[in-house]
């Protein structure tokens, strides 16, 4: 439903001094596009050194390792921070990454309480989210210049897996990593104008959650999780 | 509380606040931070003012063309099952938001922080209804904590208290027992805070910029509490100024970028959410319903006329980080919720001359707010243009200015007069005069050289002085 529309959008057209145009797209000729040419010669070595630069400046732990050895690694790293509960979406690059045997095995059979997202259980998925200390989602896209995951949503792919735990990892295949958030932004522009459906949510994270509005100072960790691990994993 | 957040007359305010030297010495170190982080974040960039000059262009074009945007945004968002409600005024607003609040029966509200709804007045509104409103900005959440302090600044509401205040509030409010450490507060904050996001009817948002291809909406947050107020709540209501908006994803992270690098110096902040509808079919979190309130309250008198730039704002107050007043006042002077330059602009426009006519005069058109805004809105300049309608339109220049402009009049009307009245000058103000300074002045200087000196009449005056240089004299 949409009200008053009409009325509005007429006096808008008035105030502007000319009649009401809902049916010509306006063109676009902008003058300046600096973002053409911000880091868009830069060779992906270059952009995983600024991608790792800026992760210390997001208070990220960055891992870099090797499809082989990914298992190991996000045991460990779960391990660092203390353990299960975990949180996981319902997502096939898990088994791609040959971390069915961790997920389905290794974990259950130390204990360790794992929740898959399951969009039949409606919301006790958000109760598991919740007491989860550990959530963990792949990237879709990663963006080198401001150290962020971006996380589109659907059926198995819960929104609050990287919001509600304690603590977060985002595992990060190599080839997601594009320069910016330009990149990003054509890509999802590029589909919308294709007639896709996009994510109802899509959510750019960029560390974890904090908070200036004390005295100015930095405090990590608020409504969010308190800390981030980016696992960056060779896959071409 | 409305945009209008006191009764003081702002001299008084300016007065009493002048006074407050914690809070001056809190604004004067988050100016400092803030404004270094900008540039640092800006000289990173390189090629800041390409990026500026695109910004503008970018918002000049919404505004040109906000009929078709607008349009485009809403067809998007009700083709993904969405509601929208354009409201002309602050009350059709909150009146919608209280028909959609009571159809779904909600007690419990959770606001992501938003100027548009403490501009539209729709916390007491709510509350007056009988809601619980919690606001989750942990800046936002201290003052409402402490009986609706209203906030000092647009990016960092709680500016004006110190961390002792806070605990303060916290003991009182929430039984709490730790120290000051800002750590042990927001801990705090963050576990009384998860439990009213898990049992909240209602979530409601402001709207950095809606995206108007795809009908999203986009929120920009550091603590995840948009992310929170808009995942768990069965119904979502995000509120948004008429202005903010975009044309595609691509002047989305256009403006993202200069928000985000100008209000903190971050490249991105921890989370940029955009959001398309309610949840689609089979998904397990998000909003089951979506409603989106659009609100003009004052703005479309602004388009097509002299003032329509300062509809390009997008909220980062780099203006206010830069702005000399504003760091000597603070932003409660201001009577407003919108403090500093963009606020002495925005101001009047919205809420007219009656109140704040004092506002276009918190300036000294020294210009730093216009070289520091992302958008190049040419605020100074705003600023003047407020003053000349002031006096020109609505004939209510204050009254020392009336005054001193009727006695320069007077006084420079013949030439025997200005003459006489020039040469005097100096030993007039002799009594009043120090090292060739006035630092307490007589009649309408008293106002300015209680702030700052004055410099002392030449006891040569400039006329003679050209008479003797034209006879090659040695007159300095």
């Amino acid at each position: 439903m949409i009200h008053h529309r009409d009325a509005f959008l007429n006096n808008v057209a008035k105030q502007l001094g000319r009649s009401r145009n809902t049916t010509v797209k306006p063109e676009r000729n902008w003058q300046f596009r600096p973002q053409d040419k911000t880091l868009t010669n830069k060779t992906p070595d270059e952009l995983m050194t600024i991608f790792r630069d800026q992760c210390r400046l997001i208070h990220t732990e960055l891992i870099e390792t090797t499809g082989e050895k990914l298992a190991d690694v996000l045991e460990a790293t779960v391990n660092l921070y203390g353990g299960g509960p975990i949180s996981l979406w319902d997502d096939p690059r898990y088994t791609e990454f040959g971390l069915a045997s961790l997920i389905d095995e290794t974990w259950p059979s130390r204990r360790v309480d794992v929740h898959k997202w399951d969009a039949e259980q409606g919301k006790e998925n958000i109760a598991r989210a919740e007491q989860a200390n550990v959530g963990i989602t792949f990237s879709d896209m990663t963006l080198a210049e401001s150290g962020t995951v971006v996380l589109f949503s659907s059926t198995g792919k819960g929104r609050t897996v990287s919001l509600l735990p304690k603590q977060y990892i985002a595992i990060i295949p190599k080839s997601t990593i594009v320069p910016r958030m330009t990149q990003a932004a054509q890509e999802i522009s590029r589909r919308v104008q294709a007639g896709e459906t996009i994510p109802s949510c899509i959510n750019f994270v960029t560390g974890p959650s904090n908070s200036a509005d004390i005295e100015m100072n930095l405090v990590v960790g608020v409504h969010g999780p308190v800390k981030a691990a980016y696992i960056v994993v060779e896959d071409r | 509380m409305a945009m209008k957040i006191g009764e003081g007359k702002f001299k008084d305010n300016v007065n009493k606040n002048m006074e407050d030297t914690f809070m001056r010495g809190a604004v004067a170190g988050a100016q400092e931070r803030l404004r270094t982080r900008r540039l640092d974040a800006a000289e990173e960039l390189g090629n800041w003012e390409e990026w500026r000059s695109h910004g503008e262009e970018i918002r000049q074009h919404v505004l040109n063309n906000l009929d078709y945007y607008l349009h485009e945004l809403t067809e998007n968002i009700q083709k993904r099952g969405g509601h929208v409600f354009f409201a002309e005024t602050a009350d059709e607003a909150n009146a919608y938001v209280r028909e959609v609040v009571n159809s779904k029966n909600g007690k419990k509200i959770l606001k992501a922080k938003s100027m548009v709804t403490e501009e539209i007045g729709l916390n007491q509104m709510l509350e007056e209804e009988g809601c619980e409103v919690i606001e989750t900005d942990l800046g936002e959440y201290i003052l409402q904590l402490d009986e609706h302090d209203p906030p000092s600044h647009i990016v960092t509401p709680a500016l004006h208290k110190n961390k002792e205040q806070i605990r303060d509030v916290f003991t009182e409010k929430l039984d709490y027992k730790l120290t000051e450490k800002p750590e042990e507060l927001a801990l705090h904050a963050r576990e009384k805070l998860r439990q009213e996001f898990l049992t909240a009817d209602i979530g409601i948002t402001g709207c950095n910029f809606a995206i108007a291809e795809s009908g999203s909406v986009g929120l920009v947050t550091n603590e995840g509490n948009a992310g929170l107020v808009t995942d768990l709540p069965k119904t979502q209501i995000t509120v948004m100024g008429m202005e903010r908006i975009v044309p595609t994803f691509e002047e989305f992270e256009v403006l993202v970028g200069l928000l985000t690098r100008s209000a903190v110096g971050q490249k991105l902040t921890s989370y940029i959410t955009a959001l398309t509808g309610p949840r689609m079919d089979g998904e397990a979190d998000g909003p089951e319903e979506f409603h989106l309130v659009i609100v003009d309250n004052g703005r479309s008198g602004i388009l097509g006329t002299e003032f329509q730039s300062v509809l390009q704002c997008i909220r980062c107050a780099a203006c206010i980080n830069v702005c000399p007043v504003y760091r000597h006042i603070g932003g409660h002077s201001y009577n407003s919720i919108y403090p500093g330059p963009i606020g002495a602009v925005l101001t009047p426009l919205l809420g007219g001359y009656d109140d704040f006519k004092d506002l276009p005069y918190a300036s000294t058109l020294c210009a730093a707010c216009t070289d520091a805004c992302p958008v190049k809105i040419p605020l100074h300049e705003l600023l003047h243009k407020h003053r000349q309608v002031i006096v020109e339109r609505e004939g209510r220049a204050p009254i020392s200015e009336k005054l001193a402009m009727k006695a320069f009049g007077l006084g420079a009307a013949s030439n025997p007069m200005y003459a006489a009245g020039s040469k005097m000058a100096s030993a007039m103000m002799k009594p009043f005069t120090k090292n060739d300074r006035i630092s307490s002045g007589p009649g309408p200087l008293k106002a300015w050289t209680e702030i700052r000196e004055f410099p002392a009449p030449n006891k040569e005056r400039f006329r003679d002085w050209f008479k003797e240089h034209e006879k090659g004299g040695g007159g300095q």
